[in-house]
């Protein structure tokens, strides 16, 4: 397959294809689930410090 | 390429990062903008921002200088970087990790860990081994740019090479890269990508398409060994008689081993009396410049004495190479990014985990393009250099001192036309720039946040502690830059593998056990993270030859040996695995029996981490 002969080669090359073709699968699957969340309080809260640690930086 | 260009470039490339920088940092001033903005950030510009992070040059030019040596087997490390480092990582830790991170108001991935399991030492600790480690990765991503440098500009040594590029790393620190604009990284990442579509394409191309290039990869051994046998009879006129055809092999190793080793000459009389010392060897040293096969034959027969069988197939199993390749190369980074602490807090970062979920997308289809590609060109360089009019020998016998970390530097400049120099180097100034950034921001925040203000002073009350971070991030690139000028050559895959490798063992079961384990506790945290590191330093320093080759630093230094274990225990040279398969499972079992063995964290405390409640803290 795919010009090579030992399976513990090109099994790696084809997984490497099925990987990333069920990553843009599950992408495109799960597009709008997890829908946005109404940040919180402590979502804000994090925010805020990180700012601030940034800046510090 | 003239090194004016390389000046042009740089100014061009942190001109257009600080403006759109800008612009994406005016558009959304700062996080707690972006949180509460309606919109949502684009999850092209997450994934890429992650990608960018996470791939960096030591993963192009060492890791595709490795495959080179390694084969093909080296792609399934892609398949896990896919797998692993971004399906697992987005879809299954990313989400937990928001979500804890923000209940617990952690800024770092040490006070992640210190807040879930309510431990000032854990947090600290695990700084300390941010603060101490990382720089030894830093300073892969370093090497990796600089041996572009080196390879692509007459007249460049690898000292100047390290140091402009360390002038390049100030002049962006101080232009604020390490605020982390996320827009500024989303481009470091496009460039990325635009760069090795390039480089594959037109690698596979000039080879004939995919199939053929594969098959010509194939053939490569035989036709080497082929030009070897047709120049055995003036080998056999040289050498002395009756030699059978093993010995004749060893002679001319020996022989040829005779003639490097004594070349360059210092002056002409050094040059006169070796010719008359060893004529045979130097009769070698002119059949060496004449037939460039015999190079790649004894190229290859080095490689075959560590397990080669050729660059499409696996290792031979249980020899150094396999161990190298399936326990370092592979297992140590594929699994090692899980528990990387300037990665993990990018989840943190983004506004729901819709954004991570369609991250996924995006993110599989560009490490696909990085460290696939990478990898791929790394082992078609050889058919490449292999051809006579490119000189004629395999990618490691083409490079100066067999150096793979120069492999794929040379073949972009050898193989690509001139003006793919230029965007190659934009590739790799990106590349390293985005990782470079984070690490240092790991590093800084790891030293100001939870070594000096959680771990010295106790708490985030005394005041800002900007002064103490600052020389801490300025520390933190002095020492990199001097780890650059110290390790020696070909070590860029090895030195990220160690730092994986060591990550993983310290971190992760606390970080598996912190985020999906209510039973874990306090005491199991801080017994994995004390036997993770303590196994995986003593392993690294001690047992474990990096590369299969290079001795272990302390055995080498206090003991005079190249490590503790040469000789195989229960038919395994354990000096060649690398530390995270034997202290990984180690760490996790004593998570496991410590935790079942103490007491369970209160309820109040789980109910934050996994639930949330109104934080008060800062």
């Amino acid at each position: 397959m795919f010009g090579i002969e030992d399976p513990g080669i090109w099994l790696a090359y084809l997984l490497i294809i099925v990987s990333t073709l069920v990553c843009v699968v599950y992408g495109i699957v799960n597009w709008n689930k997890d829908g946005h969340e109404t940040p919180t309080e402590e979502d804000v809260e994090w925010a805020k410090t990180e700012d601030k640690i940034g800046d510090e930086l | 390429m003239d090194i004016r260009v390389l000046a042009i470039v740089a100014i061009l490339y942190l001109g257009t990062i600080g403006y759109l920088g800008f612009r994406g940092y005016m558009a959304t001033r700062s996080t707690s903008d972006y949180m509460l903005a309606g919109g949502s950030i684009h999850p092209y510009v997450m994934a890429l921002s992650y990608g960018a992070a996470f791939i960096s040059t030591s993963a192009i030019v060492g890791f595709g200088g490795a495959a080179a040596v390694f084969g093909m087997g080296v792609l399934w490390l892609t398949f896990l970087n896919i797998a692993v480092g971004i399906f697992i990582a987005f879809a299954v830790f990313g989400k937990r990790t928001r979500k804890m991170g923000h209940h617990l108001q952690a800024h770092t991935f040490p006070e992640l860990l210190g807040r879930r399991f309510n431990s000032r030492f854990i947090q600290a600790f695990a700084g300390v081994i941010v603060v101490l480690f990382m720089p030894l990765y830093a300073s892969a991503v370093l090497i990796g740019a600089a041996r572009y440098l080196e390879g692509t500009f007459a007249g460049v040594s690898f000292e100047i090479a390290v140091t402009l590029f360390s002038l390049l790393i100030a002049g962006y620190v101080v232009a604020g890269g390490l605020k982390g604009v996320m827009y500024a990284d989303a481009l470091q990442g496009s460039l990325m990508f635009i760069g090795m579509s390039i480089l594959i394409v037109f690698t596979y191309v000039q080879m004939g398409g995919i199939n053929t290039a594969h098959r010509k990869l194939d053939q490569l051994p035989a036709d080497v060994e082929a030009g070897y046998q047709e120049l055995t009879p003036t080998l056999r006129a040289l050498a002395p008689e009756g030699l059978d055809d093993d010995a004749l092999l060893g002679w001319f190793t020996e022989q040829s081993t005779l003639f490097r080793g004594a070349n360059p000459f210092e002056d002409e009389e050094a040059r006169a009396a070796f010719d008359a010392e060893h004529p045979d060897a130097l009769a070698i040293g002119g059949l060496l410049e004449a037939h460039p096969v015999l190079r790649s034959k004894l190229a290859i027969d080095q490689l075959r004495r560590g397990g080669f069988q050729g660059w499409t197939r696996m290792p031979t199993r249980g020899s150094s190479m396999f161990y190298v390749l399936v326990t370092s190369i592979v297992l140590g980074v594929g699994i090692g990014v899980l528990a990387q602490p300037q990665l993990a807090v990018r989840f943190m970062t983004v506004k729901s985990s819709r954004e991570l979920n369609r991250a996924v997308l995006v993110g599989g289809v560009f490490i696909l393009f990085m460290t696939g590609v990478a990898f791929m060109v790394g082992n078609l360089s050889n058919v490449w250099f292999a051809r006579p009019e490119n000189g004629g020998t395999i990618s490691l016998a083409s490079v100066p001192g067999g150096n793979i970390d120069l492999i794929i530097p040379s073949y972009i400049n050898s193989a690509l036309p001139s003006w793919f120099g230029a965007v190659f180097m934009l590739t790799l100034l990106s590349a390293a720039m985005s990782t470079l950034s984070s690490q240092f921001h790991a590093m800084g925040t790891s030293i100001g946040r939870d070594v000096f203000e959680r771990g010295i002073l106790g708490s985030y009350e005394h005041g800002s502690t900007v002064i103490i971070t600052r020389i801490g991030v300025i520390l933190a690139i002095l020492v990199t830059v001097v780890l650059s000028f110290i390790l020696p050559a070909g070590i860029v895959a090895a030195a990220t593998a160690i730092f994986f490798g060591l990550c993983a063992s310290a971190f992760l079961p606390a970080f598996v056990g912190g985020l999906f384990w209510r039973r874990m506790t306090r005491v199991g945290a801080i017994a994995s993270l004390c036997v993770g590191f303590g196994m995986s330093f003593f392993w690294v320093m001690f047992v474990q030859m990096p590369s299969g080759r290079l001795p272990a630093i302390l055995a080498n230094a206090l003991l005079g040996q190249p490590t503790l274990l040469p000789d195989p225990v229960m038919g395994i040279h354990w000096n060649w695995i690398e530390a995270l398969v034997v202290c990984l499972p180690l760490s996790a079992l004593t998570a496991v029996v410590v935790s079942l063995l103490t007491q369970p964290e209160p309820d109040s405390h789980l109910e934050l981490c996994f639930n949330g409640q109104k934080s008060t803290s800062k």
